[in-house]
């Protein structure tokens, strides 16, 4: 990780320097423990504070779009794949990026840390390649990385970015032999009932803070449905047919979109699984379309194009 | 002031001992969080928390709250008029609220109960209601309550304090509603001298344990417009996302939106909780948004918190430590720094005049 730190701020020092890009995006370390956060560097100077760590889950790609001039940005396996989604979508263009890649040794879950230590605070956290000791009153506690990993990075299957400029070190291993559904699957098994009230249940504690919106670097509209006021097609309330609302419309906003990087589920507040919303469209996409998102540019999202043959009776 | 012991396995007796004459609410645990609701079994209360996910100002400003109820059908002899939704005042009990929250409702008394307007639902809502609070043994890492003018055994707001010496609580009864409470609980065994020295020493290095300090002192006399035009919005603005986590965990946070959701011929209006971090919030009708900009959207929130408030109300920050919006923020946007920056700035006089910005101000808008 310090490696990865000291690549990243040589590669930005020389891209400033050279002024190759007006500006880096990358992360610095937070205040508190297991959380860094996003960073924007103009000068040569400010390049010591870029930092990387476990605990850069938040996607970077989310804060590209409409942006104006050269930039350079980190960018992990997923936030590489959501970029070529952003480019499709007409929200960059390759030739203002630098793409500085990160070969992802997958993030760390706060929450499962704090889980694990029974809620103790943890003060502290270092690392190294395969432990993640955290620290606290009277305590010191090793992590087997592999244990503490985020959902979504236990089962990616593409670790290396598809897209870069500079890779800042080998690539990683990619996992194989990952059974990407399993969680779909189980829902998949249940009726319609039961389907629905575990969904229900999913989002009861939901606050309507929008933060798994606000944090997905899919949802980059100028205003998003929940917020048109005319005509208002959400009450303001939290009505669980409003909430419940909100959430599938989001996911379907996001099918053949969605790279499932878990930003979405490590932003909410209340620790909702969201991307049990997504996971399923994911997969159906694959199925019906063999088409992951953001792999390439050669091939256009299966939600933009028609062609006869599409799969499904539906159309 | 009155000191009451109370065993800890006579807790629950105790509390059970208050059900007759009030409603019970209390933290409890909904998975990996604690959170303040209706008791209706009071084994379910879980003291150990270190603070609840969500702060307790739901508990008096509902997330959504239905004011009134309407009908629109003209056979009615009441259609189109807005009548008030019956609501149970009838005398509360709140177990468990932290020092800083209790701080905090009296931070909203000066928003929702002031000479000019009296909010009634917020204030019957206080009146009917009876804070039995708890000190913080274990503060956070993240808790500034004492740079905020508030402690981890801080009484303001409160009407009993609990303090946990291990075996025992120690009740401090601080208002004539909190004897009426021990009152109703009937039993009560007077604390002895040993309790009251061991209570005070856990204070003592509760305090201790809070190293997280926050300097304010300069906010108040420092120019709001040089505080408005800082540079390092720009630097603190870039990774927020506006979703609403720091003002929806905040309990001090009192803003609102009153929509009217109508269903067939029936309707009502709710006040549901906003958020400065919306662009939604600043809206108008015209389609014109005073406030389009993510960055104006985050340098309203601190300044209002550490510089608007500070100057209308002459009553410190409107911030009392909690920390939630610190541990919460997914992008770690945290108030202790950008408070830090806001109290550095040079003084005015110091900076240099911008004719462009005098400009700025006077033009009619
Ligand atoms: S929906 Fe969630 S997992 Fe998918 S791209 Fe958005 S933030 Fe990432
Ligand atoms: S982040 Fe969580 S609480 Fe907020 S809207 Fe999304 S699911 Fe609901
Ligand atoms: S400061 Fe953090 S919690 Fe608040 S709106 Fe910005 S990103 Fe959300
Ligand atoms: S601003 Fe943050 S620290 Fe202050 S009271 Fe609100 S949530 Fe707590």
């Amino acid at each position: 990780m310090l490696k990865y730190t000291s690549k990243i701020r040589e590669t930005a020092r020389r891209l400033l320097t050279e002024h190759r890009v007006d500006a880096v995006i990358g992360f610095r370390k937070g205040t508190v423990p297991m959380i860094c956060q996003p960073v924007l560097i103009t000068t040569p100077q400010e390049v010591d504070t870029l930092y990387w760590d476990s605990f850069c889950g938040v996607n970077l790609a989310n804060y590209l779009p409409k942006r104006q001039g050269p930039i350079a940005i980190v960018a992990k396996g997923c936030d590489a794949r959501n970029i070529v989604v952003h480019m499709s979508e007409n929200q960059i263009k390759r030739d203002q990026l630098f793409i500085i890649g990160i070969p992802c040794k997958a993030m760390g879950d706060r929450r499962k840390i704090t889980r694990a230590l029974n809620g103790q605070e943890v003060l502290e956290v270092t690392e190294d390649a395969d432990t993640i000791v955290a620290k606290g009153e009277g305590f010191e506690m090793p992590f087997n990385k592999a244990d503490v990993l985020q959902d979504n990075c236990a089962i990616c299957i593409h670790r290396n970015p598809v897209i870069y400029d500079k890779l800042i070190g080998e690539p990683v291993p990619e996992q194989d032999g990952i059974d990407r559904y399993a969680d779909v699957q189980k829902l998949e098994a249940m009726g319609a009932d039961e389907r629905w009230n575990y969904f229900q249940d999913l989002v009861a504690p939901c606050i309507r803070c929008y933060a798994c919106r606000d944090v997905c670097p899919l949802c980059y509209c100028p205003t998003c449905f929940v917020d048109e006021s005319r005509p208002q097609w959400l009450g303001k309330s939290i009505d669980p047919t409003d909430t419940m609302t909100f959430h599938l419309l989001r996911a379907f906003h996001c099918a053949g979109r969605c790279t499932d990087c878990g930003a979405c589920e490590q932003a909410c507040p209340m620790g909702i699984r969201v991307r049990r919303f997504t996971r399923k469209l994911e997969k159906d996409v694959l199925e019906l379309y063999a088409y992951e998102a953001g792999m390439t540019m050669e091939a256009r999202p299966p939600l933009d194009v028609y062609r006869p043959d599409d799969s499904g009776d539906f159309i | 002031m009155n000191e009451v012991k109370i065993q800890k396995e006579r807790f629950a007796n105790f509390l059970n001992s208050l059900t007759d004459s009030y409603r019970l609410y209390g933290p409890v645990r909904q998975a990996d969080m604690v959170n303040f609701v209706p008791i209706r079994d009071t084994t379910e209360i879980d003291l150990s928390f270190q603070n609840t996910r969500l702060s307790s100002k739901s508990l008096f400003l509902p997330q959504s709250e239905r004011m009134f109820e309407y009908s629109l059908d003209p056979a009615r002899d009441d259609a189109h008029i807005l009548k008030e939704v019956p609501r149970d005042y009838s005398p509360r009990a709140v177990i468990g609220v932290r020092p800083c929250d209790a701080k905090a409702f009296k931070l909203l008394d000066v928003n929702f109960d002031t000479q000019e307007y009296r909010d009634p639902w917020w204030v019957r809502a206080r009146q009917s209601t009876t804070l039995v609070g708890l000190g913080c043994t274990t503060p956070c890492s993240t808790c500034f309550c004492t740079s905020v003018g508030g402690g981890p055994f801080d009484e303001e707001g409160l009407d009993v304090l609990l303090v946990d010496t291990g075996e025992a609580f120690l009740a401090k009864v601080l208002t004539e509603k909190g004897e009426n409470l021990f009152d109703a609980a009937k039993t009560i065994e007077p604390a002895d001298e040993e309790l009251v020295q061991k209570a005070l020493a856990i204070e003592q290095e509760a305090a201790s344990k809070i190293v997280s300090r926050v300097d304010t002192s300069r906010l108040g006399e420092l120019d709001t417009l040089a505080l408005y035009e800082a540079d390092f919005w720009e630097e603190v603005h870039f990774a927020c996302i506006n979703c609403g986590v720091c003002t929806y965990v905040c309990p001090t946070c009192w803003c609102f939106d009153i929509q009217d959701e109508t269903h067939g011929r029936a309707g009502d209006r709710i006040r549901n909780w906003d958020s400065c971090m919306f662009p939604l919030f600043t809206l108008h009708a015209s389609g014109h948004n005073p406030r389009e900009e993510k960055l104006q959207r985050v340098r309203q929130r601190f300044m209002h918190k550490l510089k608007y408030y500070v100057d209308k109300y002459k009553n410190g920050v409107a911030c009392v430590g909690c920390g939630r919006c610190v541990q919460y923020c997914p992008v770690n946007i945290d108030i202790r720094q950008v408070c830090r920056l806001m109290n550095a700035i040079a003084p005015p006089d110091r900076r240099p005049m911008h004719a462009c910005n005098i400009a700025w101000v006077r033009s009619p808008s």
